[in-house]
């Protein structure tokens, strides 16, 4: 049996026993929230995110958790600081102009070591830009929003299944490594409607080993009297800002936690590589069309697009239908989809991409993350793909770009 | 009876306890304190009315007024508004 | 040293790092000296901002955040929803709390979330060397105002019970023991409680503030610059509001129990109320 929606039914949503459901990508967040184990929610109202806030602020209590909707952004990251500490997993979601007031807060997480997970649901920027128009534009500022040195983890979904799994897979990480993580989704993937598999009950996030620089790991109330410091500090927090080596060696640490970790923390997918020529790297929402050009590409059949082998009927922009007849046979591409945006998987990207001779990179922004494939893969040829002003690439704008870098030989014949 | 003491890794040298004491029991003496100026000293402690402002506005708690077993309460029922 | 200071003072890390004279450690120990009397130290965790007064519960061997500036009631608001049972104490300052942090500071008021704040106002940014604070006297010569201030300082107190704190009140680092007591009464107050600290920082604000940088006659003018407010000095046309007058025409700063109101309802049983209103049943969770 299938639930639709569930929003406003007030039924305790951990008690969902039906395992497909149709959700909006924001509540698929939101469910995952829950399921993973989080009982603190503090927000601020921002499209394209709001439906997280909405949903939360019925089913958090219903779960038994502490919802608030504080007076801005900074207050909500704070918050939910606050709470981890108080011994609440805790979550809060934005999007771009949200997320840039929460940087000092996200700066403090990492430098605390406080597990707490924030969601970016971007939009076009900068500024006010475009609030309901989506983007992939903070790739960078999720990496390096804050002031000083720090690492972070940022997951980037590309599916309402996605942002179900990679949101319980935040929690996981940010327990795990006892960072903030940092969940950047966009305002497609935010919006749209798919089935998707959820749990049937409260999973367990129990991490391991907590692996931590010099930050108390005892939540308060626990007798250990822990001193949550944002200057550097030792494992007692005790700063150590004036001894230029001790902090050295703390910012050290505090690298090394994710950085030598990369193997557990990676998660990448790929589609046809095995024999791929050229490789798409994509991550987030573009990494759809991305999908589906290679389908096309390769001719694996999909319901959702045209059944005509070979030939693609395009959606109809400005009243001029393209149709191009190419013999794509000879065409080997591939897909490496990057899930954990940051840290930047070289080592993996560099042994995935290693037969490859072209690299493109689709985003949705002038074209940044397929700055760090450049360096990762000197010597290959990387080419840019960047789409600004909101529409997401198509299958086919991505396909014609493969055609155009590869040097296919392209016929243009009749519609059959 | 009362026993005061002022801790020299403490003591700042603020002063405060110069003019605090309603008995004026503070004097400068020749020892110097961690901070290098001269450690307060309670002269004729005996004369000591236990009302505690001494420990409540030294700022670095290094004042401490034991009260020993023959001492008058005065000070302690004392309640300001 | 004596015994509560070194029960509750992490003696590894002192000396700490106020100025000899620095009113803050006499708002350090009247605190801890609230929680011994209450007998609440391991319900009780500490959240401060940033700067001088902000590092008086990093001493304390209790479970303390020091955060971001301005930002400490935001932290607190989390910290005390996710554990709605236990006391939490924020230490401010006169910047942090009214300049930065004002929007978290009207919102905490307004809520009239159960947390306690104790402002320590000592009309200066001192930790970053002496610039003009929100409460900075008219025409007081600091590093940012050398021109004197234009600004008419602000009115903690009088913004808290405006914007819906249910206990207000003020004392100085001159009434040691009215402040313990205060600060007692607010964490057992179930309810926003806002005290502020009229507190010396004698090297910043000692010569341009106050005429003097001897802690000791800061003290004294605290002592005789204020006046005790009584219920009655409300009254209008009452002998006491005439007498407050006065004071007031003297420039004295009035000190003492603004609001203590038990009736207001406080935010996470307003919360509670409405959920199990609704019917809703709240499932025990486990951390």
């Amino acid at each position: 049996m299938e639930a639709s929606n569930p929003k406003g039914s007030g039924q305790n949503p951990l008690e969902i026993e039906n395992i497909k459901i149709v959700l909006q990508g924001n509540e698929a967040c939101a469910k995952g929230a829950l399921q993973a184990g989080c009982r603190f929610f503090a927000g601020y109202p921002i499209t394209p995110s709001t439906e997280i806030i909405e949903m939360l602020s019925e089913e958090m209590p219903l779960a038994g958790g502490a919802f608030i909707q504080m007076e801005d952004e900074i207050a909500s990251a704070c918050a939910i600081i606050g709470a981890r500490w108080g011994g609440k997993k805790a979550m809060t979601a934005t999007s771009g102009p949200g997320y840039t007031l929460m940087q000092e807060a996200i700066g403090y997480a990492a430098v605390t070591e406080t597990p707490i997970v924030i969601v970016n649901i971007q939009r076009g920027g900068p500024s006010t830009g475009q609030p309901t128009m989506s983007s992939q534009h903070d790739i960078y500022q999720a990496r390096y929003g804050s002031h000083g040195d720090y690492q972070i983890i940022v997951l980037a979904p590309s599916s309402v299944q996605e942002m179900y799994d990679f949101t319980v897979r935040a929690f996981e990480l940010s327990e795990r490594f006892r960072t903030p993580v940092i969940l950047l989704g966009d305002e497609i993937i935010g919006h749209m409607r798919e089935k998707i598999n959820v749990s049937s009950g409260p999973l367990e996030i129990a991490p391991a080993n907590i692996i931590s620089a010099s930050s108390p790991q005892r939540d308060f109330f626990m007798g250990a009297n822990s001193m949550v410091e944002g200057q550097l500090h030792d494992e007692y927090g005790r700063r150590i800002g004036h001894l230029a080596q001790k902090s050295g060696d703390f910012l050290q640490l505090l690298d090394r936690k994710i950085l030598d970790n990369m193997d557990e923390i990676t998660s990448i997918d790929t589609f046809c590589m095995e024999d791929a020529d050229v490789a798409i790297v994509a991550y987030g929402s573009v990494a759809r069309p991305s999908m589906n050009a290679i389908k096309l590409a390769r001719g694996i059949k999909d319901d959702r697009i045209s059944t005509k082998f070979k030939i693609v009927r395009d959606v109809i922009t400005k009243g001029v239908p393209k149709t191009l007849r190419t013999d794509y046979s000879h065409l080997k591409v591939g897909l490496i989809k990057i899930n954990t945006v940051w840290p930047f998987p070289e080592e993996q990207l560099v042994r995935l991409a290693a037969n490859v001779d072209i690299v493109i990179v689709p985003e949705m922004n002038v074209g940044k993350y397929c700055r760090e494939v450049e360096r990762a893969l000197c010597g290959k040829r990387v080419v840019s793909m960047p789409k600004s002003g909101g529409d997401i690439h198509t299958p086919r704008e991505i396909l014609d770009r493969i055609v155009e870098e590869t040097g296919l030989k392209q016929e243009v014949g009749d519609l059959e | 009876m009362a026993i005061i003491t002022v801790d020299k890794a403490c003591c700042k040298g603020c002063d405060i306890c110069f003019s605090i004491c309603p008995k004026k029991l503070f004097v400068p003496s020749k020892i110097r304190n961690s901070y290098g100026t001269n450690l307060p000293e309670a002269r004729n402690q005996e004369e000591c009315i236990l009302c505690g402002m001494c420990e409540r506005l030294c700022p670095d708690g290094a004042i401490s007024v034991i009260r020993s077993e023959d001492t008058k309460t005065e000070g302690e029922e004392r309640h300001e508004d | 040293m004596n015994k509560l200071y070194e029960s509750y003072i992490k003696t590894d890390s002192l000396p700490t790092l106020f100025c000899p004279g620095c009113g803050n450690g006499i708002v350090q120990i009247a605190a801890a000296r609230a929680i011994e009397s209450l007998g609440c130290r391991r319900e009780t965790a500490c959240v401060s901002g940033i700067g001088c007064s902000s590092w008086i519960p990093c001493y304390y061997k209790l479970d303390v955040m020091h955060t971001l500036h301005g930002r400490a009631l935001a932290f607190a608001t989390g910290l005390k929803l996710a554990s709605p049972d236990k006391n939490i104490i924020v230490f401010t300052g006169d910047g942090d709390c009214l300049a930065i942090g004002g929007n978290h500071f009207l919102h905490a008021c307004a809520r009239n979330i159960d947390i306690t704040v104790v402002m320590v106002n000592n009309y200066i940014y001192g930790m970053t060397g002496g610039q003009k604070s929100p409460t900075t006297p008219l025409k007081a010569v600091t590093k940012t105002s050398p021109f004197g201030s234009v600004d008419k300082p602000m009115d903690g107190c009088a913004l808290a019970m405006t914007l819906g704190a249910s206990y207000v009140a003020r004392w100085t680092t001159a009434h040691p023991v009215q402040l313990e007591r205060a600060i007692a009464q607010g964490v057992k107050h179930k309810g926003f409680s806002f005290i502020e600290v009229l507190s010396q920082c004698p090297v910043q604000a000692g010569g341009n503030i106050h005429g003097t940088k001897d802690a000791a006659t800061i003290l004294e003018k605290y002592r005789t610059g204020t006046y005790l407010w009584k219920p009655a000095m409300a009254k209008t046309g009452s002998p006491e509001a005439a007498e407050a007058d006065t004071f007031e025409a003297q420039g004295k700063t009035k000190i003492g129990l603004f609001k203590n109101d038990e009736e207001i309802e406080e935010y996470i049983a307003k919360v509670e109320e409405k959920l199990a209103d609704k019917g809703i049943e709240r499932p025990e969770m486990e951390k």
